[in-house]
């Protein structure tokens, strides 16, 4: 019997913002919600989306070039977003 | 003259444009796959209102890696007519051939209703048979048309006239209550700075035959016919 090769796999979180001074209408919307919910010491409330993104690199980390690289060319518009990368393992 | 109406998967505003092309105008024109690379022969490529790839991650996000995309960034490169309307309008704005981007509707719902928009320069193909400060009642259906670009590119924007089309009332004020989606400056459409390329969020081929409530947005089809078939003759 051959043994399973192990697959080496590394993680990496890309969080997706937008600019400041790019109005967010869904976060104004969630920040009335909170305050119709009573909780009224909500100053602001930004939304953005993350991705969590799993590469087979066979036990190196991803590079920080290579996760810039999909941010800016499809994770994110940066006409109106900003990202920031985070490398789990 | 010659349209390409190209099919994005999930293309829905597809047909609407093609049957405007060839059954009111009774001009030549043809679907393109959006794997298709060869736009030889073609005036005018539409990029046709819906909601390509589900509309995932953003509006016309993926749509923009289109194999089409590269021949018609050359197309646009080399004067060639480009049409985004809705959808179509957002792909431009992703692929970088117009400047801005659009944010979700500034009251989040989904807007589907007749507008009416401003015509601001008709020295374009797309508007020459229109008139300045025109009014043309075209429907909206949009959740993301809310057009945002940084204010010193706004000011690069107005001062090159790059704004085609504006949010009115039936009287033409350019007001906050006529503004459907919270677009910056009341902006409906725009052009890139040689007037070839433009986009636009309400739907002209929606509106092209009386029977639909309109036929304002045949002025925009009617126009680019004029301007190439005269241009050829």
């Amino acid at each position: 019997m051959t043994a399973k090769r192990k697959e080496k796999l590394s993680q990496a979180v890309v969080y997706v913002k937008l600019k400041e001074g790019v109005l967010d209408p869904q976060g104004l919307t969630i920040k009335k919600a909170l305050e119709k919910l009573g909780y009224q010491n909500v100053k602001e409330v930004r939304s953005g989306k993350f991705f969590e993104i799993v590469f087979d690199s066979n036990g190196s980390k991803p590079r920080a070039k290579f996760l810039n690289e999909i941010s800016d060319k499809l994770l994110a518009n940066p006409v109106i977003e900003k990202f920031e990368i985070e490398v789990l393992k | 003259m010659k349209f390409g109406v190209v099919i994005f998967p999930g293309s829905n505003c597809d047909y609407d444009a093609y049957k405007v092309v060839s059954d009111v105008l009774k001009e030549k024109v043809e679907f393109l796959w959006h794997k298709e690379t060869s736009l030889d022969n073609y005036d005018c490529i539409i990029l046709p209102g819906g909601f390509s790839y589900g509309d995932y991650l953003r509006t016309g996000a993926v749509a923009r890696f289109s194999p089409i995309m590269k021949s018609i960034l050359k197309f646009a490169n080399k004067g060639g007519l480009v049409w985004g309307i809705c959808n179509g309008f957002q792909i431009l704005l992703e692929a970088g051939l117009l400047p801005g981007s659009m944010l979700m509707n500034s009251h989040l719902r989904f807007v589907c209703k007749n507008i009416y928009i401003k015509v601001e320069r008709n020295d374009l193909p797309y508007t020459s048979a229109c008139q300045v400060g025109q009014i043309l009642k075209i429907p909206v259906a949009h959740k993301d048309g809310n057009y945002y670009i940084s204010q010193n590119e706004l000011l690069d924007l107005e001062r090159n006239n790059q704004v085609i089309f504006r949010y009115c009332d039936e009287n033409g004020n350019i007001t906050q209550a006529s503004n459907p989606n919270g677009s910056l400056a009341n902006i409906a459409g725009i052009c890139n700075k040689e007037g070839n390329v433009i986009g636009l969020m309400p739907h002209p081929e929606r509106a092209s035959e009386k029977i639909l409530g309109s036929d304002d947005g045949r002025n925009l089809f009617w126009s680019l016919v004029q301007h190439t078939n005269g241009a050829s003759n």
